[in-house]
């Protein structure tokens, strides 16, 4: 339990995706203008994050890694499929988004309004192929680790691009200089928050 | 330029060359589209395996923008995201597993970055804008120019931050060999942290934006 938890406070504050590995700038910088649309995204990132991260563990643990394939036929235990992963995991991650897609359009039509547009750019989200990577490679014991870890990155996430968000339609009001503005202030701004964020370092529950 | 005067355009007539050079300052996919910064900057602590990114980005950009292009008028407008996924993923394998054979010990240090190549915006940003409405040679050279200005903006900003972090360049110690340390120098170690890659950024493009005010961006 306690294992899980420091896992997930790890995921959200120490680890985190755009503090710490930048990842999933893109659509941070370009969908980050207003608070709402910002939370969104953040939403659909979290919600991805934590359903693609449990369906990769399977397929890394059973069928990529060396020697996962034994439980299919003990022939098959020297077979090292790794190389497949990055193939395999977009695939996974691209059927994912879109079967998302259609549950939440038929099961919550409000939900599938406020994410609509965002929901299918997901896919090229570099967070969430990230995740998938890290979760690889830090080889974590079990599917439940993996899913908190999928959950506390998302929420990450969530929590960097809403404060951007927010601190960008305040910069309205300020006076930038002009060679700055829109971007660059926006990178500095992001910098400042990663050198506050990186307080938390250190944290062991 | 070719010297006769071909019926068709010549292969590296005005408009072909300034595909080429476009990227590297007036549309810089970093500092201007904002593309591809995602798996970009973790790596630009040391100059080394910026270097190495750079090249496997030009590389796989080059490819993934000529491959799509032949591919053009075949691919399904529907299910184009998951054909120019399958087409990058599998050159990101590739490099990976040249980056693995010949240079292991950088391909340990980029880790999961070399497979965060597939989902960099830049690749699937080029092939969306530019290769599925051209021809495969202006593909190219369009693959050609974006990757060059990438990898160019990891140089710079890797070369900033080993010089001031680490005092080395390409793990020979610069610094050092200058005997600034005897007179009171010392590195900067906050240049070695995530954050100050962003400041880097931000410094370049306020740099870019003031040389060249046509960028300013408007409210």
């Amino acid at each position: 339990m306690q294992e899980i938890l420091n896992i997930f406070v790890k995921s959200i504050f120490i680890d985190n995706m755009i503090f710490a590995y930048f990842l999933g700038m893109c659509s941070y910088l370009a969908v980050s203008k207003t608070v709402k649309t910002a939370m969104g995204l953040g939403l659909a990132v979290t919600f991805v994050l934590t359903i693609t991260l449990p369906v990769n563990y399977l397929l890394e643990t059973k069928v990529l890694r060396q020697g996962a394939l034994a439980w299919l036929d003990p022939s098959l235990a020297e077979l090292d499929l790794s190389f497949l992963s990055f193939i395999m995991f977009i695939a996974v991650i691209a059927a994912m988004v879109q079967l998302v897609e259609m549950v939440v359009e038929k099961f919550a039509p409000a939900l599938y309004s406020a994410l609509g547009i965002f929901l299918p750019l997901i896919a090229v989200n570099c967070s969430i192929l990230g995740g998938s990577l890290f979760m690889q490679e830090r080889a974590y014991e079990n599917i439940g680790q993996a899913t908190v870890f999928g959950l506390g990155s998302g929420i990450g996430w969530l929590l960097a691009i809403v404060a951007i968000a927010a601190i960008r339609e305040r910069l309205k009001y300020s006076h930038v200089p002009a060679p700055l503005r829109g971007l660059g202030i926006t990178f500095i701004i992001t910098g400042l928050m990663g050198i506050a964020f990186m307080s938390f370092m250190g944290i062991k529950l | 330029m070719s010297t006769e005067k071909p019926a068709k355009e010549a292969l590296f007539s005005k408009k072909n060359r300034s595909l080429l050079t476009d990227p590297l300052n007036a549309n810089n996919p970093i500092t201007v589209q904002v593309l591809g910064i995602c798996s970009a900057l973790a790596i630009t602590v040391k100059l080394k395996p910026a270097i190495v990114m750079g090249l496997s980005v030009l590389v796989v950009t080059t490819m993934a923008n000529l491959i799509t292009s032949l591919m053009r008028n075949m691919i399904p407008n529907r299910i184009r995201i998951i054909v120019q996924l399958v087409v990058v993923a599998a050159l990101v394998i590739l490099v990976d597993q040249v980056l693995k054979a010949f240079v292991y010990d950088v391909s340990k240090q980029l880790s999961v970055f070399v497979g965060l190549i597939i989902t960099n915006c830049i690749i699937m940003g080029r092939i969306e804008a530019f290769s599925l409405g051209n021809t495969p040679w202006k593909s190219v050279l369009d693959g050609l120019g974006n990757g060059a200005a990438y990898g160019g903006i990891l140089i710079i900003v890797a070369f900033f931050r080993e010089l001031l972090g680490n005092g080395t360049l390409m793990d020979y110690p610069v610094v050092e060999w200058m005997g600034l340390y005897d007179l009171g120098y010392k590195n900067n170690g906050m240049m070695l942290l995530p954050p100050m890659a962003l400041i880097v950024v931000a410094l370049i493009i306020w740099v870019q934006r003031a040389k060249t005010p046509s960028l300013i961006e408007k409210d």
